[in-house]
């Protein structure tokens, strides 16, 4: 077991393939450094690879103080046995409080590996990390634990994980809920090189071959998006999704429904098991608003919602309710908005 | 050796795969009814079900023994009424079953729950363990890496299809994602299977006529109790010895481990054993700050767009 240092730096696990940096590392960063501010601890990346030393700087750029370097040619590929033992034998030396990964493929591979050989607590999915005081049944009080906050029970709880007295305290965040700072490129901070020792026993895995496709859209990056759920109706009608998004320079997305109606491709889903955005504009046509969809957009600054059903639940939290039928509503939209950019 | 060869080949060795199921409410089906008025949910408003990927895992584990011989255990850590999904892994195809049942496991988080399973798969020989992806419930993933950490063995995680086993080694591919890899380890190994590998097949009419009264002893208890409601402890400990008995003699008694039988360490188990714990539940009530009415007519909508651009939320 690692000991309960509350003087622990906070650290988060920068993910790279191949020498190029995730963006999920990144996206953790802003996080991060608020976490570490409040504590008044030091921010630490733990960066693992093959030949990943440029990668340092723009983790420093982006809020590190230090980057733990462990650098070995048979770490050129991630593996989980071999990556969680350095973790630990890292996490063991230097006795962070806090230890973050992104919950992507790698991370949710990873993380609870190192989790079950620290015998520490480990929260999946996060959506929210904060610092706060528990008070347990006993009357005893934790200052200044990490809040693990995550939608339980398919998105329809919100349920707040503590560790106290096992450490160090360990999440992994969902990709997109965390806005990426800004970096600056005249930040300092420190590299320390870790000394590696590992074994080809410690590789038991034998990469053969690797398939990677680029998404066909973008989602966390788009400032407009324009989804339809089910009751769009089939994959021809779905042709008004693409229609407004075109005329708008938005992305068209669905929900998890629409997908498996096969309305359109698993990339553009948004949702719980789908992308998570937060889009200056989303429009849901045709969503009831399943909580598992909503917790995948209610971030977005603004909603406008196309449903005939007056009870669905995506009315609760749109800032523009259209009662209507999204044919008759949808084509006077582009229409309006034709007609505003013919007038400018 | 092949590598765009399909598990056919070579293999001539049979397997002992052991498959990890939960029995999990249907999250998918919540409604208000199925909420407490605090927020929490009402689990026993919603129907129990085997988790979807669990299923994808009994799956591949029965076409390995379909294909190579051997012999498929089904192992669960729940309730007592976790048989019904013990019943149903014997109905689709499963040779035995194993409910792990012990008060002392409540409240075992992640971490708890891989030791415990930990201690009931060492006590059995296996060559591949098997689980879904995830949970339905808690979605966590958790379970199957830290499961192989306390076996001491290899994972492959979001497994999406076997390509070959030839009695030392596996090969598979694995779901990444925006992409595919395939691997190969040696065995013993844990697979978490993702719920694209595979349709599961239903339950054989011959099996569930076989097993549908296969019972844990647990499960025999309660409904002994329920028809015996005057019997005394001792009585009633009598009759479920002797129906334990006739159903075993049938090959129909579901075995029942607690946690002394599987030699786990208490300090390890339920809400001691569990580095995780719940400071807070909130119940999800989204609601947007401010919202309106927007009249689906043309000059309603005009008015609605002409206010996002004014507000420059689009250009």
């Amino acid at each position: 077991m690692i000991n309960v240092n509350r003087k622990g730096e906070v650290w988060v696990f920068a993910e790279q393939h191949g020498g190029k940096l995730e963006d999920i590392p990144l996206e953790l960063m802003s996080k991060a450094r608020h976490l570490a501010d409040i504590l008044g601890v030091k921010l630490a990346s733990m960066l693992l690879g093959g030949n990943c030393k440029t990668v340092a700087k723009k983790l420093i750029q982006y809020g590190s103080d230090k980057v733990y370097l462990a650098e070995h040619p048979l770490l050129e590929h991630y593996q989980a046995n071999s990556y969680a033992k350095v973790i630990y034998d890292l996490i063991h030396k230097y006795e962070p409080q806090i230890v973050i990964y992104g919950a992507s493929i790698t991370g949710r591979d990873l993380a609870p590996r190192v989790a079950s050989a620290a015998k520490a607590g480990l929260t999946a999915d996060c959506t929210d990390l904060q610092i706060g005081d528990h008070t347990s049944a006993k009357g005893e009080t934790h200052k200044n634990l990490l809040f693990q906050v995550r939608p339980a029970f398919g998105g329809n709880i919100i349920a707040t994980i503590i560790n106290y007295d096992r450490w160090p305290q360990m999440a992994t965040v969902r990709e997109g809920v965390m806005p990426m700072p800004v970096p600056d490129t005249k930040r300092k901070g420190e590299i320390v090189v870790e000394k590696v020792q590992l074994a080809q026993s410690e590789f038991p895995i034998e990469i053969l071959a690797e398939h990677k496709q680029a998404k066909k859209v973008n989602l966390k990056a788009a400032r407009v998006i324009i989804a339809g759920g089910a009751g769009v109706g089939s994959k021809d009608n779905f042709k008004l999704i693409w229609n407004l998004a075109n005329c708008l320079g938005a992305a068209p997305a669905a929900t998890r429904a629409a997908v498996d109606l096969g309305f359109i491709d698993r990339d553009h889903q948004v949702g719980q098991t789908g992308t998570t955005v937060r889009p200056s504009l989303y429009v849901a046509v045709g969503i009831s608003g399943a909580i598992q969809h909503q917790a995948g957009m209610n971030q977005s600054q603004k909603i406008i919602a196309i449903n005939n059903d007056p009870n669905a639940p995506i009315f609760q939290i749109a800032h523009y309710k259209i009662l209507g039928d999204l044919n008759m509503v949808v084509p006077k939209m582009i229409k309006a908005i034709k007609e505003k950019s013919i007038k400018d | 050796m092949s590598k765009s060869s399909s598990f056919v080949k070579e293999a001539t060795v049979p397997y002992n795969c052991v498959v990890l199921i939960k029995q999990v409410p249907d999250t998918k089906k919540i409604t208000g009814q199925a909420m407490n008025d605090d927020g929490t949910v009402n689990r026993s408003a919603l129907p129990a079900i085997f988790n979807p990927e669990d299923l994808n895992a009994l799956e591949l584990a029965l076409q390995i023994k379909d294909k190579f011989g051997g012999k498929v255990t089904a192992i669960t850590m729940g309730l007592p009424a976790a048989g019904a999904i013990l019943r149903d892994a014997l109905f689709r195809g499963a040779d035995d079953a194993i409910l792990v049942t012990d008060q002392r496991c409540a409240a075992s988080d992640t971490l708890a729950t891989s030791y415990i399973l930990s201690c009931a798969v060492k006590k059995l020989d296996y060559d591949i363990v098997l689980c879904g992806r995830q949970a339905i419930d808690g979605d966590t993933a958790q379970v199957g890496p830290q499961l192989a950490e306390k076996l001491g063995i290899t994972q492959i995680t979001y497994v999406e299809k076997l390509l070959e086993l030839n009695g030392k080694t596996i090969t598979a591919q694995r779901n990444i994602g925006n992409g595919w890899q395939q691997v190969k380890a040696k065995l013993p190994i844990l697979l978490t299977i993702v719920g694209e590998a595979n349709e599961p097949r239903v339950a054989a009419a011959k099996k569930l006529m076989r097993y549908k009264n296969a019972q844990a002893p647990v499960e025999i208890k309660q409904r002994l109790k329920v028809q015996n409601p005057n019997a005394d402890e001792q009585t009633l400990s009598q009759l479920v010895e002797r129906k334990c008995g006739m159903l075993g003699e049938k090959g129909l008694l579901i075995k029942q481990w607690d946690l002394d039988f599987v030699g786990a360490d208490l300090t390890w188990c339920g809400r001691n054993g569990s580095p995780t714990k719940v400071h807070r539940i909130q119940s999800v009530v989204l609601t947007a700050k401010e919202s309106k009415n927007v009249e689906p007519t043309d000059g309603g909508i005009a008015e609605m767009i002409h206010e996002l651009i004014r507000d420059k939320t689009i250009a």
